[in-house]
């Protein structure tokens, strides 16, 4: 207890008393403990040469990288455009598909909560889970490399993402509104459209646009597996060693980047 | 307890219907959580007629009325619209019957993101199919409808609004509207006026007891303000802990009454003086 009484009657105050303070001490001394520990069996396992020998290392890849090849851009184009479309049909095919599963998911749309509602919940979380170059590799197995594979994989990958703010933004509409919908004697489908829809579009319209420009920047490295887009020069370019060009698809790539943050935050501003 | 006709009245029905519209036979609700909200509620509402329903907080007002239209299930008992039984019906059935009965709620409950028109023109979904109102291809008639009740409620400017740009009394006049264009038999009314200021809460009040007269139809209003019930109604039905207490004309409402109805206060203030009505009516 942290107020104690002594002899004469006035009360101490300590934010701890002594057994609290005695395990305060004791947790730190064990986490400084294993973190010389650790550093021991990391120390163990490097090859302290390269690590030293690193900054020299950079420095040369730096002064080999510049100045880009700047006319390579002209075999950019074509991957650039790639990209932008493996990002923008995946994201839009992962919106058809998360809008029906946020729907089943959210607890006050699912037709049925005890079997429905776990599936679309698994069929959410399985998705999330997995890394898009994983799925891309799986695909690439399945349907050959390619730029569908990478549409395919980054659809997949956001189907978990979105449905799952949708079905949040679902279960926090007004339930008002949607009673009074019910009230005029709307059908479900009704009911739906006119009082869950308008709701969750703005949610809706964020969600999109956020996940595009996520999906912008996994699509940048899609190739590298050989799923299209940019990151198939940029693995290829990486391979024969040649930096000028290295350095140019890394530029390209920050300019995607900073567009799409642009265009999203726009949207988003334009919505609130 | 019966209900005599009242003597006069500002809001009266000179309509002389006796027709039975609404009949509740031994309605009660227990929700899941035990509470009782509504103990074996009998009564009979007549076409045209406009009730006031009081009573305390927690008393079952607005289970009552929900209990009418099945947003909220009741557990026992019957509904009976025109001799239909609501409770018995299937879904599509139950829609039908909604249709029947327009209903105001406190908190306005408009779409907030939809436009005014949209807002009144959703009073005819249960006429309309779903591609024709996910379309907004609604029938001119309904559209012809919508337009003469926004003129109605003086909200004519308004239409291409958005609902969420409107004042609290502009939103309710908005409800009032979707209600009607459902071209209902029967209101439901839950404390239409608890989020208003006094004075817009007297002209929503007036609104809605004027909108009855002109087209006929009976409605239930549940409403804290008893002062204001009084100013209004033909008819009030106190409920107290889901029963109720007190069912009859405005002047019948007694101090006695009162307490029976909210509990020991002193009532004097709050009942409705002949001459001071008087007053009011001159200045209206
Ligand atoms: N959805 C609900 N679930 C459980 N109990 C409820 C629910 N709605 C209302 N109640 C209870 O039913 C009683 C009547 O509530 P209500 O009809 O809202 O009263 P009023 O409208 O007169 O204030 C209250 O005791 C309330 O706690
Ligand atoms: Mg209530």
């Amino acid at each position: 207890m942290p107020v104690e009484q002594i002899a004469d009657g006035r009360k101490v105050w300590q934010k701890r008393n002594r057994r609290e303070q005695l395990t305060h001490w004791a947790s730190w001394f064990a986490g400084v403990a294993v973190f010389v520990y650790c550093w021991q069996q990391i120390s163990e396992s490097t090859t302290w040469f390269f690590v030293w020998d690193a900054p020299r290392i950079a420095g040369d890849i730096l002064t080999r990288a510049t100045p880009p090849k700047w006319f390579y851009i002209n075999e950019l184009w074509e991957p650039i455009w790639d990209t932008l479309n493996i990002a923008t049909l995946g994201t839009l095919l992962a919106l058809c598909l998360a809008v029906p599963t946020a729907f089943l998911a959210a607890r006050n749309t699912t037709p049925s909560t005890m079997i429905i509602r776990p599936i679309a919940l698994l069929i959410i979380v399985s998705t999330r889970s997995i890394n898009s170059l994983i799925w891309a590799l799986l695909l690439i197995a399945i349907i050959g490399p390619g730029v569908f594979a990478g549409v395919l994989a980054i659809a997949i990958r956001s189907i978990g993402f979105c449905a799952k703010l949708l079905y949040e933004a679902i279960e926090e509409i007004d339930q008002k509104q949607v009673e009074a919908i019910t009230a005029t004697g709307a059908s479900r489908w009704q009911v739906m459209a006119y009082g869950i829809v308008p709701q969750i579009m703005p949610a809706f319209a964020g969600v999109a646009v956020f996940r595009w420009d996520i999906n912008i920047r996994e699509s940048t490295v899609l190739g590298l597996v050989g799923a299209g887009g940019i990151g198939l020069q940029l693995s290829a370019s990486l391979n024969v060693l040649a930096w000028p060009q290295v350095s140019l698809i890394l530029i390209v790539i920050l300019l995607a980047v900073i567009l799409s943050e642009w265009v999203s935050a726009k949207v988003r501003g334009a919505i609130i | 307890m019966h209900w005599a006709p009242p003597v006069s009245f500002p809001c009266p029905s000179e309509r002389k219907e006796n027709a039975l519209l609404l009949s509740l036979k031994s309605l009660t609700k227990t929700y899941r959580t035990g509470d009782k909200a509504l103990v074996s509620v009998s009564l009979d509402i007549p076409k045209g007629q406009v009730v006031a329903l009081i009573g305390p907080s927690g008393a079952g007002k607005s289970t009552l009325i929900r209990c009418i239209n099945r947003l909220v299930e009741p557990t026992e008992g019957q509904v009976l619209l025109d001799s239909v039984d609501i409770t018995e019906l299937s879904s599509s059935g139950l829609r039908r019957e909604r249709r029947r009965m327009g209903m105001i709620f406190q908190e306005y409950a408009l779409v907030e993101r939809l436009t005014v028109m949209e807002n009144v023109l959703s009073g005819r979904l249960g006429y309309v199919g779903f591609w024709r109102s996910f379309l907004r291809k609604y029938p001119q008639s309904d559209v012809d409808e919508a337009f003469r009740l926004l003129d109605r409620v003086g909200l004519l400017a308004m239409a291409d609004k958005r609902a969420d740009e409107l004042s609290g009394g502009q939103r309710q006049r908005v409800g009032i509207c979707r209600a009607l264009i459902q071209n209902p038999s029967l209101l439901l009314v839950d404390e239409p006026t608890a989020s208003l200021d006094p004075k817009t809460s007297r002209q929503i009040m007036r609104l809605i007891c004027e909108l009855c007269e002109e087209r006929g139809l009976a409605a239930i209003i549940n409403i804290h303000d008893v002062a204001l019930a009084q100013m209004f109604v033909q008819r009030v039905i106190g409920l107290q802990s889901g029963s109720v207490r007190f069912d009859g004309p405005p002047t019948a409402l007694t101090p006695d009454v009162l307490t029976e109805i909210y509990g020991e206060e002193d009532w004097q203030a709050t009942i409705r003086k002949d001459d001071e009505e008087d007053a009011e009516a001159a200045v209206a």
